[in-house]
């Protein structure tokens, strides 16, 4: 059905360099399984995330856009951000851009200083969205190797890949990733806080804060029966990861439930190794009744 | 960081003529107002109609001193400072389930990011609560190496709030590097140069973007301009 393999421009991001490490490695080898080339971008630097917003509006939407007019350079047809904070900062970058011909000038006029130039066309895709619109469910259905029988995982959106404006899914109660693990057997449990925050990064600001939301999305999750919660952004699996100890501790519980990135899950799916997919990098340990192969 | 303290004598002129805005606060909220109307969108925080779906919505909203209903309501009777001292904008997550709930299509979370702004122009912080100081060394690596190290940040931000938590942190930290998920050392990118150049020209757009006011003269308005 396919003419020519697809190829993305691949935007990592900070995290993905350091503590999101597994996500970044699982993400390369699901994208190789499925024959798509991810060409990653040059000399990319940092989106700005949640924090630059807060000290300069024109510069952090020029720092932003830098990587924007790079990946136009690259005559690329979508750019694959993994991040949550990258993915919804790249798109508010393009979306302000449009809407508002007074930071456009602004930020064209820093850009030139830096020799660049941005005409609005880059795609800013996530993984997620590209997996499920592009690849398509029947597609990655067809490469797997392993059935996921058995998995009852909690789908974890997270807030940023849906909002603020309408994606490629519902901003209260997205699907895509249920039915793309559906359809490989696994079972997702009623999981009502998918897209509930995790508190990003108040945990360094105001843990207590942090621990309470971080408590609830892992009591939901192990209420209803998951076996793991299954994330799509790096800071949410560092918090739901990193402070079940903690989160144990202050509110009686005994936390013990694997967090992985969505790619993981579907890697091992795939057929892949948990060493190509980055397992050994968790902090908590998965393990997959993934006796039954699919015929 | 003693940025300049906007307005002249705080509360002193305030209330001898009904209805005006003491110097302070008009000072702030010309300076917001600039900041949220660079936002596309930023001037329908008029059109709120103070139904609290934004406050029912928040995830964090128990934390606040000030909940963002009343952060609007706030803004509306002309006092901005009170925002801007409270732990509220500095509490948002930014999750953006408020922006998505609005009935009115209020931008409340990037509202907030501009009262974030104002805060950083003006200096105004909570009391005893630095924790804009992480936004503030945000910017300051990024700057210098073109992308976030997540160590130098947290060093950085932890050695200024609270050196004894780290401690607390070595645990987790040690696990993480076990397991190759900390980097050491920050790495520059090729292309700093080109930023580093982008920066200088914002410092260059600084300049106050005054508006002009035009002096009111008896007989230009009104019945008796037209006779």
């Amino acid at each position: 059905m396919r003419e020519a393999p697809m190829e993305y421009l691949y935007y990592p991001g900070c995290s993905l360099e350091t503590s999101g490490k597994p996500y970044d490695e699982s993400l390369r080898a699901v994208f190789r399984v499925l024959g798509i080339e991810l060409k990653t971008l040059k000399d990319w630097n940092c989106c700005g995330a949640t924090m630059y917003m807060s000290v300069d509006e024109a510069i952090s939407l020029a720092i932003s856009a830098r990587n924007l007019a790079l990946a136009e350079q690259n005559g690329c047809r979508g750019l694959i951000a993994p991040c949550s904070a990258c993915y919804t900062v790249l798109l508010k970058t393009n979306r302000f851009l449009k809407d508002s011909p007074e930071l456009k000038s602004k930020v064209d006029h820093l850009l030139a200083q830096g020799g660049l130039s941005y005409n609005l066309t880059v795609q800013v895709r996530h993984p997620l969205d590209v997996l499920v619109n592009d690849v398509g469910g029947e597609t990655i259905a067809r490469a797997a190797k392993r059935s996921l029988a058995g998995v009852c995982f909690a789908p974890y959106y997270g807030c940023q890949i849906v909002r603020p404006e309408r994606g490629f899914d519902d901003r209260e109660f997205p699907m895509t990733m249920d039915r793309m693990f559906e359809r490989l057997g696994a079972t997702s449990v009623y999981f009502p806080l998918k897209t509930r925050c995790c508190g990003g990064m108040l945990m360094t600001k105001f843990p207590d804060v942090a621990l309470n939301l971080v408590n609830e999305l892992l009591d939901c999750a192990t209420e209803n029966g998951a076996q793991c919660i299954i994330t799509t952004c790096p800071l949410c699996q560092v918090n739901l990861e990193a402070y079940q100890k903690r989160a144990s501790k202050k509110f009686g519980k005994s936390y013990d439930i694997p967090v992985l990135y969505f790619t993981q899950l579907l890697g091992l799916a795939l057929g892949c190794s948990e060493t190509e997919l980055g397992m050994q990098r968790n902090l908590t340990t998965f393990k997959a009744p993934l006796a039954a192969a699919v015929a | 960081m003693a940025s300049a303290r906007v307005g002249l004598e705080p509360r002193l002129e305030q209330s001898r003529i009904p209805g005006a805005l003491p110097a302070t606060e008009q000072a702030l909220r010309k300076k917001f107002l600039e900041e949220s109307q660079l936002v596309p969108g930023g001037d329908r925080i008029s059109r709120c109609l103070q139904c609290g779906t934004c406050t029912g919505s928040c995830p964090v909203s128990y934390a606040m001193d000030i909940s963002p209903r009343m952060v609007i309501a706030l803004f509306r009777a002309g006092q901005i400072e009170e925002i801007l001292r409270s732990r509220t904008i500095w509490i948002c997550a930014s999750c953006y389930m408020c922006t998505t709930r609005c009935p009115q299509g209020i931008k409340i979370t990037d509202l907030l990011y501009a009262l974030k702004r104002t805060a950083m122009g003006t200096g105004l912080y909570p009391d005893r609560l630095p924790v804009y100081a992480l936004s503030k060394n945000f910017v300051r690596v990024v700057n210098r190496y073109g992308r976030n190290h997540e160590m130098l940040l947290l060093l950085l931000y932890y050695l200024r709030r609270n050196p004894l938590a780290l401690f607390r942190l070595l645990p987790l930290g040690f696990a993480m590097w076990k397991r190759g998920r900390i980097s050491l050392f920050p790495a520059k990118i090729e292309g700093i140069q080109t930023i580093r150049q982008m920066l200088a020209a914002s410092k260059a757009l600084e300049m106050p973007r005054e508006k002009e006011e035009v002096p009111y003269v008896e007989g230009t308005v009104g019945y008796r301009a037209v006779g």
